[in-house]
């Protein structure tokens, strides 16, 4: 076995008792399966076809720790939320690892929704626990998903009944950092929405301080009959962070299934969205944005299957890379055999402020069925020099023309997101990654994108 | 109307002639004893006469070879190749006595490409092509030499350039695939047996079309050829390779590579129109095509076009690439695949940009039929110093029937910022709108998939010389045979 | 006001002007007139700062300043102001957003207060109607899916806003019609002033019955073959460039 393999392993044994559902037979099985699969493959590394771009430099060079209560008690001035200064939102926060009820809210959760933490769950219900979880996604030749399923230690579980339309959104929050030594955590997630069901859910992920540690987040999503899922996800990690994510969603018939991923932050991120189109009718939009800089490297991996006829797809994925940044984009679409009339459209623009930043893009089409409409664009690029040119002739400082164009740039991802608060929210946090943000008026970090 | 029906009259025609280049020459051969060790390598550079150098080069890639492994990373995947169950050099024994011209050459031959379409007496064939004939393991007969060294251009068999111009030899062989490239390419390295050599000096453009035409014949052999082309500053040259094979039961080997190179200003055009045998409706036979085919822009201001037409074969791995070194330096690829029954083929490009300002296109169109699979693959670098470099791919995959598969996968790296890539792709069925409107006209299903199919492939065959646009639409049409109803 | 002496320009390595001498005073309004091709669009270019276009001889003195130093937002700030001949379309930046940003730019560079919210909206409606300009066009992205036509009023209210103190207008007229070609002049010839001057750039004489000249100066191949008052304009279009174009070779 490989010595990183080994150490991120070595405390299995001493962990089990005290990782949730540690009385339940099934799941300690399933934590043996995955540390099994986990110490066959190994830490995914550049040879294989799926990491060709992304190598986990970090996680070799740092000897993670497991969480300890310390950590989780780690003080927390500002809470990493989209919607500052609004209380009725419902929420349930984790710190480093563990659930803080102090910064959780859950009192004002509608009728037929249900939230608890990983262990809350598998203590309340575990029966229908069990009916899900580690069912929805693959471990096969997913090292990290399986680690995750060895050591799954926080994260929520979100049921939300048949026919409930929930109105409000509901965050799930994790932050970490301000640990002495780095960490690795390991949050596992669970949404499931029955028929019929609406809801809109966002993943906050969060970094404090400076220090390195290692966020290995798993979420499983299982979105019922005609039901609708707005599933976002907000990534704003530290400058050391590791932060590995994947989504693991199947969509049944009719059902929606919208995720939008924005990354700001991290030294090495990598978010995968895993989404089967199981069901007729079922149609998934999975987008997102990102916005390095410095040496930082960001990965988004999308796999979307059309597994059944009559299913639809639609991915866009814009990004800026600032000073050595490297960003990564690799999207699938699979046709089975006899999902005809699939529909697939995925989307990829890079945007290249500096001459180290690098892009490497794998945009791909894998096809067995002929009644088919799938396509994808990919461009990587410098700023419009003709449009900065005629900013510029009006009067418009350089640094400022810069900026709006990288505003207009992004302008087409942010339109995909469907809620209008989330939208405003997410953009609003990507500009403040832009540079000398003074120059903007307030109508630029204020208003919406769209030519209202 | 007129083209039209003139299509649809050759695919017609084409029907009833599945793979009509299935047949076997009865010829007496002399084959080197099976399998594969260096005293065969030392028979093989025996046999050609070769300098101790050449003998060396060759050793040294067999010894890497036998740490490679198989390249495992395409879609196609096949059984382990028995390389020692095959035979690595053929030639009709008559070819031994090395014939001085076009007459001493065994007529058994001689009909044999009649047969195939390509006369070898010069009188007969198509002005303005020169051919070189490649009949298993040798250079069966080359035309039109001398009036092509009246201007300098150098074109022969690679075995007689090693002779006549070992230091161009020296200097360009394995300096664009180099020996430890991939195991295929270091096979053919350790045993290539022959191939076309073309020199087209400083300032000529070369009078006529350059065309290579290979046979694999024997049974149980693999076919390694080794085409080196160099064109000189300020010069121009086109040239085109074809290929068939008999249909026999068992997979065949061809593992060749082909490597250019073009100076300053200078420009090689490169059209294939690869037809080997692709095995049976069930997939049974049929050419393993594994191919390594690369050119090098080293000039400033140089050009490099691949332009292919791939039909045949039960396997396909091939990757024409350019490797952008020379500022403003130009690739082009320009690609039909048809896979149909049983066939497999995982092709595309790599455009490698160093220089600054170079550009690259790539226009691939894939049409899969049967139960086959299809892969495009594509690489796009460009390099820390390729500003203002500029690439654009387009790649279309066209589906007919649903058990059938198109796959896209391209791979995009850009450590530049002022270099702008740009790749588009699609992949939709045969349109039923169009297949209508052409059968409501009286145009019977299978003329109208080749009339559309056709279309669909219009930009690339347009960049084929016409000597060879006509065969290839053809070709089109065979390919696709049997796909609907 | 504008000076320009022996000007040289080069674009690619290639010499496009190859010594222009060129005075334009306050309150005057010069044309360039040339065929296709005889370097007027690089000469407007080269006014607003286009990188690319290298002046490798001679000189621009503008307001008694090199305009060779100043960044193209140093220019539009101090009152250079190019109508292209093809504005750009951005895509994502509202009309409004655009000029409301370049506005209060400008007015930074002249020291003046910049506008509030209200102000603005107040003074940008006021010129879309003398202009005739829908307020539909300002909520748009700037110049995206604009006719021809639209572009060059939307260049013109541009100027209208920023109150350039030259205005360089590079072929305004090509795809107008008239009434189009009426509304962009009057807007033009509203800015006329003793302080303000115009340097008009076209192929033909038509704008010039609307914005009419003190001066004609014929370009081609890369000099000023001719000078002289608006009948210059007129003998060109029964003319034609060729007698230029010969006299260059």
């Amino acid at each position: 076995m490989h010595e990183i393999t080994e150490h991120l392993v070595k405390n299995f044994e001493g962990q089990l008792p005290h990782l949730p559902g540690s009385d339940l037979n099934w799941v300690e099985a399933m934590r043996r399966s995955g540390l099994e699969l986990f110490n066959d493959v190994g830490l995914p590394n550049t040879k294989m076809e799926e990491w060709k771009y992304t190598r986990l430099r970090t996680l070799e060079d740092t000897r993670f720790q497991p969480v300890n209560e310390g950590n989780g008690a780690a003080k927390v001035d500002q809470l990493p939320t989209l919607f500052t200064g609004q209380k009725e939102i419902p929420r349930i926060v984790f710190v480093n690892g563990c659930l803080r009820t102090d910064l959780s809210d859950l009192d004002n959760l509608p009728d037929g929704v249900l939230v608890h933490s990983l262990s809350g769950s598998l203590a309340y219900d575990p029966v229908w626990v069990r009916s899900y979880l580690g069912r929805i996604g693959q471990m096969d030749s997913r090292p990290l998903f399986a680690l995750n399923t060895a050591m799954m230690n926080s994260g929520a579980i979100v049921r939300v009944r048949k026919g409930v339309i929930v109105k409000s959104p509901i965050e799930m929050i994790f932050v970490a950092g301000l640990t002495n030594v780095p960490v690795a955590y390991y949050p596992r997630n669970l949404i499931v929405l029955e028929e019929n069901s609406q809801a809109t859910l966002i993943n906050i992920h969060d970094g404090l301080g400076v220090g390195p540690y290692f966020a290995n987040s798993v979420t499983e999503v299982d979105v019922g009959n005609n039901a609708n899922l707005r599933h976002y996800r907000v990534q704003t990690e530290n400058l050391e962070a590791t932060h590995i994510g994947s989504m693991h969603v199947r969509v049944a018939n009719e059902a929606n299934y919208e995720t939008f991923s924005m990354s700001a932050g991290g030294r090495l991120s990598r978010t995968e969205a895993f989404v089967r189109l199981e069901g007729e009718g079922a149609h998934c939009r999975v987008n997102g944005a990102y916005f390095m800089k410095g040496r930082e490297h960001c990965d988004n991996t999308t796999v979307i299957e059309h597994v059944v006829p009559h299913t639809k797809c639609r991915e866009v994925f814009k990004g800026v890379l600032d000073d050595e940044a490297c960003g990564v984009f690799q999207g699938k679409i699979i046709v089975h055999k006899d999902a005809q009339k699939a529909d697939g459209h995925q989307l990829s623009r890079a945007l290249l402020l500096s001459d180290k930043a690098e892009m490497d893009a794998k945009p791909e089409l894998e096809i067995y069925a002929d009644d088919v409409k799938c396509s994808h664009g990919a461009t990587s690029g410098q700023i419009d020099e003709s449009a900065l040119f005629y900013l510029r002739s009006r009067g418009i400082p350089d640094a400022l023309a810069r900026n709006m164009l990288i505003r207009s740039f992004m302008a087409e991802a942010f339109e995909e997101i469907t809620d209008e608060k989330v939208r405003d929210a997410m953009a609003n946090l990507f500009m403040h990654r832009l540079p000398a943000q003074c120059f903007l008026s307030e109508e630029w970090t204020r208003d919406k994108l769209s030519n209202e | 109307m007129g083209a039209i029906t003139n299509t649809v009259a050759q695919v017609r025609e084409m029907t009833e002639e599945k793979y009509k280049y299935g047949f076997v020459t009865h010829i007496e051969t002399e084959t080197a004893p099976k399998g594969l060790n260096e005293d065969i390598i030392r028979f093989i550079s025996a046999k050609k006469s070769e300098p101790g150098w050449l003998l060396d080069w060759r050793l040294k890639a067999y010894r890497y070879w036998l740490n490679m492994s198989e390249p495992r990373w395409q879609k196609p995947q096949f059984p382990e190749i028995d390389y020692q169950d095959a035979y690595y050099y053929s030639a009709p024994k008559s070819m031994s006595d090395k014939p001085k011209s076009l007459d001493e050459v065994d007529p058994e031959l001689l009909k044999t490409y009649e047969k195939l379409g390509i006369p070898l007496h010069e009188q007969e064939v198509l002005a303005g092509v020169a051919v070189d004939a490649v009949f298993d393991s040798v250079s069966v007969a080359t035309t039109f030499k001398a009036k092509l060294e009246e201007v300098g251009v150098i074109f022969c068999p690679i075995s007689e350039a090693v002779q006549r111009c070992p230091d161009l030899v020296k200097k360009y062989l394995g300096s664009v695939v180099p020996y430890t490239d991939n195991k295929h390419a270091t096979l053919n390295s350790a045993v290539f047996t022959d191939g076309s050599f073309v020199y087209v000096p400083k300032g000529i453009r070369c009078p006529m079309e350059l065309s290579t035409y290979f046979r694999i014949n024997a049974e149980n052999t693999g076919q390694f050829e080794r085409t080196l082309i160099i064109a000189d500053e300020d010069s121009y040259v086109s040239y085109l390779e074809g290929c068939t094979a008999p249909m026999r039961d068992e997979n065949q080997l061809h593992a060749a590579v082909v490597e250019l190179i073009t100076l300053d200003n200078a420009e090689i055009k490169y059209s294939t129109v690869q037809n080997w045998y692709p095995g049976d409706k069930n997939g049974r036979g049929g050419i393993y095509n594994f191919v390594t085919k690369r050119g090098a822009c080293r000039g400033r201001n140089s050009k490099i076009s691949w332009t292919q037409v791939e039909t045949g074969s039960a396997i396909t791995w091939k990757y024409p690439s350019c490797i952008l070194q020379g500022d403003n330096s130009v690739g082009e690829f320009f690609s039909i695949a048809i896979t149909n029954n049983a066939q497999q083929a995982d092709t595309g490009t790599k455009m490698i940009h160093l220089g600054q300002n170079t550009k690259s296109k790539i226009i691939s169109k894939g049409i899969s039929a049967g139960r086959a699979d299809q892969t495009y693959r594509g690489l796009v670098r460009m390099g820390p110093k390729a500003a203002g470099a500029r690439n654009y791919t387009q790649c279309d995959s066209l589906l007919i029937g649903d058990t059938c598969g198109a796959h896209t996968v391209p791979y995009i790296e850009s450590k530049n910022k002022k270099a702008l890539v740009e790749h588009e792709a699609t992949t939709s069925k045969i349109s039923e709108d169009q297949l209508f409107y052409l059968r409501q006209r009286g145009i019977d299903e299978e003329s109208a998939v080749a009339l559309v199919v056709n279309g669909f492939c219009r930009e690339v065959l347009q960049q084929l010389p016409m000597e060879f646009a006509v065969e290839a639409q053809k070709l089109v049409g065979i390919s696709l045979e049997g796909s609907v109803g | 006001m504008l000076e320009i002496k022996n000007l040289h320009v080069a674009v690619d390595g290639k010499e496009i002007l190859k010594g222009i001498d060129l005075i334009i005073n306050a309150g005057e309004t010069h044309a360039i007139m040339g065929p296709n091709g005889s370097g007027k669009s690089t000469l407007s270019y080269t006014l607003a700062g286009r990188e690319g276009y290298d002046v490798t001889k001679g000189r621009i003195l503008y307001k008694h300043q090199d305009l060779g130093e100043m960044s193209p937002e140093e220019r539009a700030g101090n009152g250079v102001f190019l109508a292209f001949q093809y504005p750009v379309e951005i895509p994502g930046v509202p009309n409004t957003t655009f000029l409301k940003e370049a506005l209060n730019a400008v007015r930074r560079y002249r020291g003046e207060e910049e506008l509030d919210a209200m102000s603005f909206i107040k003074l940008v409606r006021q010129k879309t109607k003398e202009l005739g300009i829908s307020e539909d066009m300002l909520k748009r992205a700037v110049n995206v899916g604009f006719s021809g036509g639209e572009k060059k009023r939307n260049e013109i209210l541009q100027m209208a806003i920023l109150n350039p103190v030259l205005a360089v207008l590079d072929e305004t007229d090509s795809g107008l019609d008239i009434d189009a070609l009426k509304i962009v002049s009057d807007g033009v010839n509203a800015l006329r002033s003793p302080e303000r001057a115009t340097l008009v750039i076209t192929h033909y004489q038509r704008l010039l019955d609307h914005i009419v000249p003190d001066y004609v100066h014929v370009l081609a191949n890369g000099r000023i073959q001719r000078s002289g008052g608006k009948e210059l304009a007129n003998e060109l279009e029964e003319k034609g460039y060729s007698e230029f174009a010969e006299a260059a070779e």
